[in-house]
């Protein structure tokens, strides 16, 4: 197996030597390999959303680098990298054009990283894919073509927003809690149509998600991350095994050693001062 | 009726910069203040090189580069420099007025005995039509007016469905999605700067193509032109999309800002005719947009409110 992705040493801080200074992302190292869907987990505040938009290429990381099929892409600007990696956000809304149709909105997804010319951005050939392709998400968006996106629903807006960005195969998935904004009932199709996807294609992908019940059932490998850093990494049996509550545990054990560490510090504080 | 056909005919020449004002506005949602020094930057260059004895078509072609590259200026500043949208046009503008005194030489240039594409129309259509006035449903016009408003139709028609066919184009769909969302733009590849840059260019473009127009059809290039044009185009766009009742469509909301323009300027004939006094123009054309503005919102708290009392 090659890596798809192969992250080294990368680190990012946000207002770097100001009061409100974050050290987000500390040295994480990660290889993943080619067809892999890991799923990212972590505490609020841990750099998992931090890690996805240093992948994207939303900002440059300030040290360590990012391997994608094979290029060093680190200091490629966002928009060159939207050609190996398909998007997927938490918000709904950053994920469609809610003004432009469905049509027009998948339209631009199915030329993600393509140039795009003078030539029209619907035509018959498209609209009949279009058609075939949304009718598999069972929502019957596949009559409403030409109503604008921004009168959908959240769950329909991140399914379609999941079509647009496996349109084109993606050497890479980016999924950042993208179902968390949903009622229950969407947010069980969306991760159905996620597994589905990515299945079906192979594709390669990272999707953070604060369900344990999700981790553990989606995937095959399980990242959690702790202050910018990689903590744990299950994959094979070790990931098949894992039940929720054995996550839950790694998690009330991280933050045992971080009241430890607290403790400590107090201690030496008191000692000291 | 020479009042009605010139109100309508400024109309439509002004309606160019209401498009450009809407290129703008609504799809890139960049308050653009480039456009008053860039419709007064069309007017000076094709004045100008005009009266130099270049041809009327060829200068009004420059001037549009003209404005082309103001815009774009004003994109740059904003885009690779990291200026605030509204300030970058502001600078621009200011620096404009230096560059279009500059080119004119001095504060006005009369091209009332010139060759311009007004007086060719008007001589075409005297050609055309003799120089006899016509009936025209009851009125009799002159037909070097009827042909100025004709051309003026036609211009705007043609720029309105450019305009259109661009934004339904690849990269024009993802250009009017930049104004939407550009997050979403990026994560799908597309430079969202140069797009800034190239939308700004365009509409400023489209201006200057206005201004020059403007001053061939008013037979005179004035520094003073473009005082409080943005907020012209604003009133024209607004009026337009009440006219097609906030629609989504570009062709509509498109024909809506030609309307827009035609029916503003027709009132402020009116309004003058019934002797308002010319200085207090911009105050009101200000009132109306800021009115327009906010009288929606309002309207929508105030019947809120009363829902829920
Ligand atoms: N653009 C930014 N500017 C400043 N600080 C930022 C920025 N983005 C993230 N941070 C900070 O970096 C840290 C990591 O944030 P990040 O969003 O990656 O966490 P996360 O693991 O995704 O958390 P959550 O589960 O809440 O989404 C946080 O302290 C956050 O406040
Ligand atoms: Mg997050």
């Amino acid at each position: 197996m090659t890596a798809m992705l192969s992250l080294k040493g990368l680190r990012k801080t946000f207002n770097p030597d100001t009061v409100n200074e974050v050290r987000a992302l500390q040295g994480v190292n990660l290889e993943v390999s080619d067809g892999s869907f890991v799923q990212l987990l972590g505490m609020n505040g841990s750099g998992k959303s931090t890690l996805l938009n240093a992948v994207a290429g939303s900002f440059f990381v300030d040290r360590g680098s990012i391997e994608l099929n094979g290029a060093d892409i680190t200091r490629w600007p966002e928009h060159r990298r939207a050609k190996l990696i398909g998007r997927v956000f938490q918000n709904p809304f950053s994920g469609t054009s809610p003004n432009l149709s469905i049509a027009e909105n998948f339209a631009l997804a199915a030329r993600r990283g393509e140039f795009r010319g003078l030539g029209w951005a619907l035509n018959r050939s498209l609209m009949k894919e279009l058609r075939d392709r949304i009718a598999t998400l069972r929502m019957g968006l596949e009559d409403r073509l030409d109503n604008a996106i921004g009168s959908l629903s959240g769950g329909q807006r991140q399914a379609l927003t999941l079509l647009m960005a496996t349109w084109r195969k993606p050497k890479l998935l980016l999924l950042d809690e993208h179902t968390a904004a949903l009622d229950p009932k969407s947010a069980d199709q969306v991760i159905q149509l996620t597994e589905e996807v990515v299945k079906r294609e192979k594709l390669t992908a990272l999707m953070v998600t604060h369900s344990m019940q999700q981790a553990v059932s989606l995937g095959d490998r399980i990242v959690m991350l702790h202050r910018g850093q990689v903590a744990h990494d299950f994959s094979g049996p070790a990931k098949s095994r894992l039940r929720p509550e054995d996550l839950v545990d790694r998690f009330h054990e991280i933050r045992r050693r971080e009241l430890l560490d607290e403790r400590a510090a107090e201690l030496l504080r008191n000692s000291y001062a | 009726m020479t009042l009605l056909l010139g109100a309508l005919t400024i109309g439509l020449i002004l309606s160019l910069l209401a498009m450009g004002v809407m290129i703008s506005f609504r799809i890139f949602s960049v308050p653009d203040i480039t456009t008053d020094g860039s419709i007064t930057l069309g007017a000076a260059v094709a004045a100008t090189l005009i009266v130099n004895g270049v041809d009327p078509v060829t200068a009004t072609l420059v001037a549009t580069v003209a404005g082309f590259v103001a815009g774009a200026t004003t994109g740059v500043l904003h885009t690779q420099f990291k200026i605030d949208a509204l300030l970058s046009g502001i600078l621009v503008m200011t620096a404009l007025y230096s560059i279009n005194l500059r080119v004119m030489g001095r504060s006005n240039i009369p091209l009332l005995s010139n060759r311009t594409l007004g007086s060719m129309v008007s001589d075409f259509g005297t050609a055309v039509f003799g120089s006899e006035r016509i009936n025209l449903l009851g009125w009799m016009v002159s037909p070097a007016d009827l042909a100025l408003l004709l051309a003026a139709l036609i211009a705007a028609a043609v720029a309105a469905v450019i305009v259109l066919w661009f934004f339904r184009t690849e990269v024009g769909t993802a250009m009017r999605a930049t104004g939407d969302n550009a997050q979403m733009v990026r994560a799908l590849g597309a430079n969202v700067e140069l797009y800034r840059i190239f939308g700004l260019a365009t509409a400023n473009g489209l201006i200057a193509l206005s201004g020059a127009l403007f001053a061939q059809y008013q037979g005179f290039a004035d520094a003073q032109m473009g005082i409080g044009m943005v907020v012209w185009g604003l009133a024209s766009v607004i009026i337009g999309e009440a006219l097609t009742g906030g629609t989504r469509s570009l062709g509509l909301t498109l024909v809506g800002a030609i309307f827009g323009s035609v029916l503003f300027r027709l009132l402020v004939a009116i309004a003058l005719r019934w002797g308002l006094n010319p200085n207090d123009l911009k105050l009101i054309t200000a009132v109306f947009v800021f009115a327009a503005l906010v009288l929606p919102g309002l309207a929508g708290r105030l019947r809120r409110g009363l829902a829920v009392k």
